[in-house]
């Protein structure tokens, strides 16, 4: 390790780091603007400026960027010299030349980097005494707002969304002082995470619109750590609440999952948390259909009563906590609790554990997807199913880049440099897929087929690696053997697939290329993807015997079921409706556990209003099996209760036994993993209610939060105590300490000086590195554990094998970043971005159809009417529908179905460009 | 012992002085006393020279307060300009301090010289927007926020506040 010497006092610093992170990571204060952890240094802002002597008898010294310095043994730098400061001060001011006086009506006053640095450097007084230059702002989408006079030209956000993000339509330009950061002309923002620009940005160019419209300060902001719920790859977050409303979703840095980054779903999906479909009280249908709110004691023994009458059972969700799940399964009994997916979805969810607990391969977290040398997509769109790993498979392929570089000796935060020396060329990233995906731009080659073509090109592949080949019939096709031959030079190959395209066999495939990597010496990394939030952790808790939807509905026929109890789970969403309406009919009492009002909440007999994500705590288990904690960042309102209190009081009224000894939640969590194996690390995935801070909790609110004695002065002068959070380790106040605690803890990141989210460093053990307190969340599975059994050893679930008939088409799910989650597509911003309901056809089929986009087709025996879009990369014969969207809840996937021209079809009036912007005048001036 | 002696009498000379001179206090209510303008009593919200709310809810005052006694939640109107949808004080914590007025960069919150706030139930001293709202512009007659900030409202577009340059035209390549 080089021993530096910064301002006459030796420092041992890691080698292979700049100057800049050196600093940072010593805890020595530098300003900067340009550099980010995770897109290295272009030394762009001259804002880390140092002075380096040559020798100790230099004592004039020159000045240099610290995030362009390398850091050498017996190198010697003066942060507090003069030059250094004075020159430091004088960027501050010349960047502030133009500044606005905002910060008042700035969305990003009070944490905002630019602030801290002004403030850090010392600059107060404006010299000059010219005019400040104006912009114009654009009109970016419903989700980002423009404010281009802030800018100070530090190039983070073009760098982030054009060279880390792959985004194409927001660049910098137009020359000197006239440079603009926008798009060519106004329109949403394309990048699927364009909401990263909201962080990376240091001031308030890029602000969060919803943020904007109902605006909190930073230090107002009553937040706990959280999980993301929009998808299955558990990004950490930081929900932000006041007065009862959640304000916005900050990233929390982990190091092995999210990192620096969220995708826009994520970001501005957890609006429905404030949707006015909230339920708010118990509902109890009367006789004449109408619903009557309770109070929960009435609600509770009515619960109770129809619980001890008869047979019950229980369809959990997958978008429900491990714990409020496995209360269910408890009051139910394993046999009578199906974990509520479709019954499709069941198979594959349960293949997909099983594949990935017997394959010898890896299970990469985010992080190990980053450092893949060669890819194989098979089958999924990971852009729309898992965004986050869409990002990581963009850096990915940049692993060529830094491969080169390593070459030419080049340090690996030389950003710019890197870039210019790679210029196209990436590592392989071969995409099989039913049609076009976001990823194409990066991937070496994309191939068009279908479930079936995709699933044998992956054999073929494998039987390519296992060097097989002349054995298996259609390996020696050209794309097979291209593919054998990237994923054969890779020394850290990665295969990706996923439920996202319904096919079992698919799954199938690419735990054989994995396998047959893994066989011939690499480390060969295995991801597949699972549709929701807690998806694996329900395959995990429910087992592969578990009753699917289907056996359910046939054992309410036989007049099996009196109670049926849904958690959290709008069934209309997993099968068709006609079954879905004879399960609930069959059923004497239909007892539903939801947040937001839905199709199976007004079919049921009796609702309970269960808290969300941000009113409740609980375990998922991510698609690596990574178990994370989220917890309440505020009390729900009215009789809104978590799940699991719900469930947990009615078998206590019922005097269950098995709930005897379980009192707080995490009792729960304790008792499922005592009972179910596959689980038994959940408990560590974040430290329990008694865990202290050094003696105190660890605080929701920051230091400064204010309005405490005025908030809610206008129902009561009368202050109350504090509420005591009696089920985690974060309290309702701004007591206690927020450092230096388990890295699952984190509620917010603030360190004196530095009010950004850039004070994140101050938590790291180094400049970018894991969190002082260590990585959130526990890996429930240990990869290679089984040995590399032989995958065909695993029976795929057979599928439908209905012959393909000319007239028939082959229905492949299309999942949309926007509308293809349940709940996220209910946020008010993302909701403006949700299309409606779609079927992708290729142009032949259309011409056989004689439809275009834009008219309307009847799929199937009138199982829906959705609108034709032409697709020239969909595969002929198959029919992408926009899988999770209403309307297509009938549809299942690789069902084949006939499609005809719907006859009274009305189009929908075209939409320009310039209709958007009008009704939001005011929005982007 | 006669030096402590001479101290007692002295002490009762300048006591009894004491005797002759006006008294500082006057008798209230009767009798009002003088409060300089700048007196820190009531708080209220003024309005800008153009009868505009002042108040932009950015939230400084409530950070300043040492008793956490005001609330507020921002809000923009249709001409974008921000304003407080509620703007709370809280009487009956407030300390009359002054920190909130030092802390408004637009002039909006500001101490006035009345103090004579008694009321028999707590609850009529939290005040909300309209108790504090006043239709004057308090003690600064001139400044108006908007004029000085970047942020575009209708009737002032970008590039007409003070000191500003007109928005660049971003196809032009002239310097």
């Amino acid at each position: 390790m080089p021993t530096i010497t910064i301002d006459g006092v030796a420092y041992e610093v890691e080698a292979g780091r700049n100057l800049l992170e050196s600093c940072l990571s010593l805890g020595l204060d530098l300003p900067y603007f340009c550099w980010h952890p995770a897109m290295g240094s272009i030394g762009a802002c001259r804002q880390c400026a140092v002075v380096q002597y040559q020798n100790a008898e230099d004592n004039r010294g020159r000045i240099v960027m610290g995030c362009m310095t390398p850091v050498t043994d017996g190198a010697i730098f003066s942060l507090s010299g003069d030059k250094a400061r004075h020159f430091r001060e004088a960027i501050v001011e010349s960047l502030m030349l133009n500044h606005p006086h905002d910060c008042p009506v700035c969305a990003e006053g009070g944490e905002c980097h630019l602030q801290d640095m002004t403030v850090m450097v010392g600059h107060r007084d404006r010299h000059y005494r010219g005019r400040k230059n104006t912009h114009r702002n654009q009109y970016l989408g419903p989700l980002i707002n423009h404010e281009m006079n802030r800018c100070i030209t530090c190039y983070r956000c073009t760098r982030y969304y054009r060279d880390y993000a792959g985004g194409t339509d927001l660049a910098a330009m137009a020359a000197h002082d006239h440079i603009y950061f926008g798009r060519h002309q106004e329109g949403v923002l394309q990048s699927e995470f364009a909401g990263n620009l909201v962080e990376v940005c240091p001031t308030g160019v890029f602000t969060d619109k919803s943020l904007v419209h109902d605006y909190t300060r930073k230090w107002d902001l009553q937040s706990a750590p959280s999980v993301c719920t929009a998808c299955a790859v558990g990004c950490n977050t930081i929900p932000g609440e006041r007065y009862g409303r959640l304000k916005r979703v900050h990233n929390r840095f982990n190091a092995e999952v999210n990192g620096y980054f969220l995708c826009d779903r994520g970001r501005f999906g957890a609006g429905f948390v404030n949707s006015d479909r909230a339920l708010e009280f118990p509902g109890l249908r009367e006789a004449d259909g109408r619903y009557r709110a309770l109070d929960h004691h009435d609600a509770l023994h009515r619960m109770m009563d129809s619980c001890a009458a008869g047979k019950v059972a229980g369809i959990g969700s997958p978008r429900a906590s491990v714990e409020a799940n496995y209360l269910l399964r408890l009051l139910a009994g394993t046999d009578n609790f199906a974990p509520g997916f479709s019954d499709a979805e069941q198979d594959l969810v349960n293949l997909a554990l099983r594949l990935q607990q017997q394959s010898a391969a890896v299970t990469p977290d985010i992080r190990t997807i980053e450092s893949a040398d060669a890819v194989l997509v098979l089958g999924e769109d990971v852009t729309n199913t898992a965004p986050r790993i869409a990002l990581a498979l963009r850096q990915s392929v940049r692993n060529k880049a830094y491969e080169m570089a390593a070459g030419l000796r080049l340090e690996t935060w030389q950003d710019a440099a890197i870039r210019n020396l790679a210029q196209q060329q990436r590592s392989p990233l071969f995409i099989a897929a039913v049609a076009d995906t976001p990823l194409d731009d990066v991937a070496t080659r994309r191939l068009s087929l279908a479930p079936e073509g995709i699933a044998a090109l992956g054999q073929a592949v494998a039987a390519g690696i296992s060097g097989a080949a002349s054995a298996t019939p259609g390996s020696t096709s050209g794309e097979a053997v291209d593919i054998v031959a990237a994923l054969a030079r890779a020394s850290r190959p990665l295969v990706i697939a996923g439920t996202g395209c319904g096919s079992a066999a698919v799954l199938q495939a690419a735990a054989e290329v994995a396998n047959a990597l893994c066989s011939s010496g690499r480390q060969a990394m295995l991801c597949l993807c699972v549709p929701e939030a807690n998806s694996l952790g329900q395959a995990m808790l429910a087992g592969p015997k578990a009753p699917n939807l289907g056996a359910l509905e046939e054992r309410a026929r036989a007049g099996e079921i009196d109670t049926l109890v849904v958690l959290e789970n709008d069934l209309y969403r997993r099968g068709n409706s006609a079954g879905i309406d004879a399960l609930l009919a069959e059923c004497r009492n239909v007892i539903v556990l939801d947040g937001l009002d839905n199709a199976t909440t007004s079919a049921a007999t009796l609702v309970l209003p269960a808290a969300n994500f941000a009113e409740s705590e609980g375990t998922l288990v991510s698609l690596e099996g990574r178990a994370q904690r989220y917890y309440p960042l505020f009390q729900p309102r009215e009789e809104r209760r978590p799940s699991w209190v719900w469930l947990l009081a009615c078998m206590k009224e019922l005097e269950r036994p098995d709930v005897h000894s379980l009192h707080h939640f995490d009792d729960i969590t304790r008792a499922c993993a005592a009972d179910i194996p596959a689980l038994a690390g959940i408990t560590a995935a974040a430290p329990d209610l008694h865990y202290l801070n050094l003696g105190v909790k660890i605080p929701r609110q920051p230091s400064r939060y204010s309005g405490r004695t005025a908030m809610r002065a206008n129902i009561s002068v009368h202050e109350p105590k504090q509420r005591e959070d009696e089920e985690t380790p974060l309290a309702f106040t701004m007591e206690g300490l927020n450092r230096s605690q388990p890295g699952a803890l984190l509620p917010w990141v603030w360190s004196p000086g530095w009010n950004s989210n850039q004070s994140l460093h101050k938590f790291q053990t180094h400049a970018g590195g894991p969190l002082k307190g260590g990585t959130a969340g526990v890996r429930l599975l240990h990869p290679g554990a089984a040995g590399g059994h032989r995958i065909s050893d695993i029976t795929a679930p057979a599928t439908a094998a209905a012959s393909a008939a000319p007239d028939l088409w082959q229905l492949v799910p299309r999942p949309r970043i926007f509308g293809s989650d349940e709940l996220s597509a209910l946020s008010p911003g993302l909701a403006e971005l949700v299309v409606p309901g779609f079927i992708e056809l290729s142009p032949a089929d259309a011409g056989r159809l004689g439809v275009a986009t834009g008219d309307g087709v009847d799929v199937g025996d009138g199982i829906a009417t959705l609108e034709v879009r032409v697709n020239a990369t969909m595969t002929t014969g198959c029919a992408g529908y926009s899988a999770g969207f209403a309307g297509s809840g009938n549809l299942a996937p690789l069902a084949r179905v006939t499609l005809q021209r719907a006859a009274n079809w009305q189009r929908r009036p075209q939409l320009i460009g310039s209709d958007r912007g009008n009704g939001s005048g005011s929005s982007h001036v | 012992m006669l030096k402590s002696l001479t101290s007692q009498l002295r002490t009762i000379w300048t006591i009894l002085q004491h005797s002759f001179t006006k008294a500082e206090t006057v008798q209230y209510p009767e009798q009002m006393p003088y409060l300089a303008p700048r007196y820190r009593g009531r708080i209220v919200l003024t309005n800008d020279p153009d009868g505009q709310e002042r108040c932009v809810a950015c939230n400084l005052c409530a950070v300043a307060c040492p008793v956490d006694c005001i609330a507020l939640q921002q809000g923009v109107k249709e001409d974008g300009r921000w304003y407080p949808e509620f703007f709370r004080i809280n009487f009956s914590r407030c300390i009359m301090c002054g920190m909130c007025e030092e802390a408004c960069p637009t002039n909006a919150i500001q101490l006035t010289p009345d103090f004579e706030m008694c009321e028999y139930d707590r609850s009529n001293m939290v005040y909300e927007k309209e108790h504090l709202q006043i239709a004057g512009t308090g003690k600064y007659h001139d400044y108006n926020f908007y004029r000085v900030s970047g942020l575009a409202i209708a009737g002032k577009d970008k590039g007409q506040a003070q000191h500003e340059a007109p928005p660049i035209d971003v196809k032009s390549l002239l310097p």
